[in-house]
């Protein structure tokens, strides 16, 4: 039985509760084996400051925070908690210091409403469950809040900006006077992400609340955060006040020596349609909401890019175009003829896939490298298809393959799971586009690889652009969409909503149609 | 570029040859060391009986491997073994886990039993194929039919499997109490029993049936089809990540169907020589767990079907030993199955090393030096 309201009971009790807290690492250091993940990284977030984490991706930022909450022990260092020794071992001794973390996906559960998801968060939930006291606590705490969540709502029926605001809320709820955010908004749309950082960045300033936000937008750091650290290689490599740093300057903290990425050259292209879809209507994963798909096409030496926040129908969409979603009305055609993607027509009419997370859509993961860019083409001589498996072909195809992508491996024999996560876009970006293609489909092809993959793996997209080749090219970063797109379609609700030239091309509206507000 | 500098260029070459090299000796080492570990276990479970270990595995070796009569008994038992053992492993390619071998046995049995008759009058040479292409086809329809139901209803293979093969054993009790009883069998109900003219008989000079050499060679068969031809490689392609498969067109679903029934045929001809060969017609013996240790020894040799081979006559080995083992020492029926309990809780134990033992890294060990 509870006598207090629970932000002042034992267990759960808010140690900082209004307070923000400052945390200090001193040369912590981190080593994975042979593997030094983080070198001596000594960052400074005072209380009330809104400090971001910049990166690439294998920064260590990472790596950082778990040692930060407890989930890693540091191998060297020293974690200062308001200036005192942290003395954390693991992340409940993290949450009762009042440290606490919001996780790039959502950590709710779907079918619970948002008071019972804050109620069962709690570290000491009695046996019998008063609710109504609850709830009244509950409404308490939410009145004093800057920003609201309806409490008796189911969670899947929020929109993502009211989850994530759901999840910093429940970090409060929980007493939390330092919080670490990682990629908060990658799930957002960029007006909601305005708002659910905005009101983080009020709290910091009241002083409730310090933040380490993990983030790749430079906008966002600009807009919200006051001071920067940046990290590269595992190594600390430079902090200081967001007023004083161009994006420019950033950029060059977390490249170093590395050249960014000059967007690759796009030559001028005109070609007959390629891929044609007309009047498409099919089931949902959830099978209760339609995909329709009214009118798309894409012309040879053209990339048409598609927009969209995540699950708005874009996995749907590619696996109609991979013929594993059976539509229910629409045509598909390639060339003109109608195209249900078996492996005899993708091969005639050199149509080519790149989906998302190759490791886990595009390849088997135990299997070598060599058997992995084998896929395409294994049982293939000429037109002909062969028996007998050519086991010193398929090697040395591999092996000629991985040096002219680049492909970093001990061998060709290694899992292709063994590889870093640009290597297996690399093989797998060997495998479909060598020889003639007429038509590339690709996925959020660079998430999660670091600048120099991504620069990489885009110039071979133009390039093919360049020599003919239509592609459709889905992804959830708007950045990439712009910079390749030759016209861009946003995504909403299983719908094709908004259709535009890159020329004119305005981020607020795309955004908009992206969020279903326009 | 960087990215290629962090590459340690001399040592490359000299590693490559590693990799497959730990793959193949890890392979090797962790049922080896699955094995050895329920065998410990076991012997635990002898000494808290009150019984030795060292008497029980000195009896084993000697009633299974000993002396001539006993190679005999091992090889006769090791031929449904290795047939069961191929009917896991084969579809086990594409990652599905079928454990009902045993229906696909008993069917394949009764199947030639109730040939017995209308065949009997025909001439060897076109009745005996016959009867092979029937078994095994009664065994690829029931083992087809778990692939299909996987295929087109999305019902796990597993649980499918185990439960036709109890349907599959009460059809055999139905047919072999029934309509395909022969009326001279009158304490054990049977089938009519085979012409003796159509009956399998021993390896020339050995004291072992056809099954055997059939056995061996179904299994080498596997192994080129998996390992050798474009087929076996779409097959792994889809057990080692059904999307890339589907991504990249290959034929899924006949694929599914296609590998589970031709492990259902490997298991059906398994019932043929169980008759054809051993008992002479068709009755509740068939069912004598061939086809649940055939998932030890497929688990055990890891799916490879040369591996099944040796794992085969081992275990056979110890199934032909379990009789004279019991008398001897005074152990209750249930012994090998305690003991094949023991490995084969062991060998799933083992799965979850796999990977992590980074056998590269210490064979590379002195050349970093």
């Amino acid at each position: 039985m509870r006598d207090a309201a629970p932000l002042d009971a034992p267990g759960t009790a808010a140690p900082h509760r209004g307070r923000a807290i400052g945390i200090e690492t001193v040369g912590m250091t981190m080593r994975f084996g042979a593997f030094t993940a983080l070198d001596d990284v000594s960052i400074e977030v005072k209380p009330g400051s809104f400090h971001a984490l910049l990166g690439e991706n294998g920064a260590g930022k990472s790596t950082l925070v778990k040692c930060i909450m407890g989930f890693y022990h540091a191998s060297a260092g020293n974690l200062l908690v308001d200036g005192f020794d942290g003395d954390i071992g693991d992340p409940r001794d993290a949450h009762a210091k009042g440290l606490g973390m919001v996780y790039q996906h959502f950590t709710l559960v779907p079918a619970l409403t948002a008071a019972e998801n804050l109620v069962i968060s709690r570290a000491d939930v009695p046996a019998i469950v008063n609710w109504d006291r609850e709830l009244a606590d509950l409404t308490a705490f939410m009145e004093a809040m800057p920003f609201k969540v309806p409490l008796t709502e189911p969670v899947h029926r929020l929109a993502a900006g009211e989850k994530q605001k759901l999840e910093i809320l429940k970090q409060l709820y929980l007493g939390r006077g330092f919080l670490i955010l990682d990629e908060p908004t990658s799930v957002l749309t960029p007006d909601e992400a305005d708002e659910v950082l905005g009101h983080v960045r009020k709290l910091c300033e009241a002083g409730d609340l310090s933040v380490l936000m993990i983030t790749h937008k430079f906008r966002e750091v600009t807009a919200f955060a006051d001071e920067v650290s940046v990290l590269r290689r595992g190594k600390h490599v430079g902090s200081g006040r967001v007023a004083d740093l161009s994006h420019a300057d950033m950029a060059a903290m977390m490249m170093g020596d590395a050249k960014p990425a000059a967007p690759a050259p796009r030559a001028a292209t005109e070609g007959a349609t390629v891929l044609d879809l007309s009047g498409i209507r099919a089931r949902d994963r959830s099978g209760l909401k339609e995909i329709a798909i009214d009118a798309l096409s894409v012309r040879a030496g053209e990339i048409v890019g598609i927009a969209g926040i995540s699950g708005n129908g874009q996995m749907e969409l590619m696996e109609i175009l991979t013929g594993q979603r059976p539509m229910t009305r629409g045509s598909m055609q390639v060339n003109g003829a109608p195209y249900r993607a078996s492996r005899a027509q993708s091969r005639r009419l050199k149509v080519r896939y790149l989906p998302e997370e190759p490791l886990h859509n595009a390849c088997a993961p135990r299997m070598s490298v060599a058997e992995n860019i084998a896929f395409r083409s294994f049982e293939a001589r000429g037109d002909d298809t062969r028996l007998w498996l050519a086991n010193g072909e398929m090697r040395r195809r591999a092996d000629h393959l991985v040096a002219d992508y680049k492909v970093k491996t001990t061998s060709v024999d290694s899992p292709i799971a063994a590889l870093s996560g640009g290597n297996v876009q690399r093989a797998v970006l060997a495998r479909e586009l060598d020889g003639e293609v007429d038509l590339l489909i690709i996925s959020n092809p660079c998430f999660g690889l670091d600048f120099t993959a991504v620069a990489e793996i885009r110039a071979r997209i133009m390039s093919a652009r360049n020599t003919g080749t239509a592609v459709l090219l889905m992804s959830e970063d708007l950045d990439e969409i712009l910079e390749l797109s030759d016209r861009v379609c946003v995504m909403s609700e299983g719908a094709l909503v908004y259709e535009c030239s890159a020329a004119e091309a305005d981020i607020a509206t795309i955004g908009q149609h992206m969020g279903g507000h326009a | 570029m960087s990215v290629a500098g962090d590459l340690p260029k001399a040592g490359a070459p000299s590693r490559a040859w590693v990799i497959p090299l730990a793959a193949r000796i890890e392979g090797l080492l962790l049922p080896v060391a699955a094995l050895l570990a329920g065998f410990a276990a076991f012997a635990l479970f002898l000494l808290l009986l009150g019984k030795s270990p060292v008497d029980f595995f000195a009896l084993v070796y000697k009633a299974g491997f000993g002396t001539a009569f006993s190679w005999s008994n091992t090889l006769s038992r090791a031929a449904p073994l290795l047939l069961a053992a191929l009917c896991v492993a084969v579809p086990a390619r594409l990652g599905l886990v079928v454990i009902g071998g045993e229906g696909a046995i008993v069917l394949g049995g009764v199947m030639v039993g109730g040939l017995a008759l209308p065949l009997s009058g025909w001439p060897p040479l076109i009745a005996m194929p016959l009867l092979a292409c029937m078994a095994a086809l009664a065994g690829a329809v029931w083992i087809g039919a778990v692939g299909a139901l996987r295929q087109w209803r999305g019902v796990n293979e597993t649980i499918a499997s185990l439960l036709m093969a109890y349907i599959a054993i009460a059809l055999m009790n139905h047919m072999v109490e029934g309509p395909l009883r022969d009326p001279a069998s009158l304490n054990k109900p049977s089938t009519a029993p085979l012409a003796e003219a159509l009956r399998v008989g021993d390896l020339p000079g050995w004291n072992v049936h056809w099954g055997l050499a059939v056995a061996v060679l179904a299994c080498i068969f596997a192994w080129v089809l998996i390992d050798r031809t474009t087929i076996g490689f779409a097959a792994r392609i889809a057990g080692g990540n059904i999307r890339a498969a589907q991504v990249q067109g290959l034929p899924v679903g006949k694929l599914v169907i296609g590998f589970t029934a031709l492990g259902g045929a490997f298991a059906g001809l398994a019932g043929y020589f169980e008759v054809s060969a051993v008992h002479g017609s068709a009755n509740a013996s068939l069912a004598s767990g061939y086809g649940y240790t055939g998932i030890l020894i497929a688990f055990l040799a890891r799916h490879n079907p040369l591996a099944i081979i040796p794992v085969a006559l081992l275990l056979a080995g110890f199934e032909a030993s379990s009789g004279l083992v019991q008398r001897r020492m005074d152990l209750p029926d249930a012994t090998m199955t305690v003991l094949q309990g023991f490995v084969f809780v062991a060998i799933l134990a083992s799965e979850t090393f796999t990977g992590r033992l980074n056998l590269a890294a210490l064979l590379t060990k002195g050349e970093q030096r």
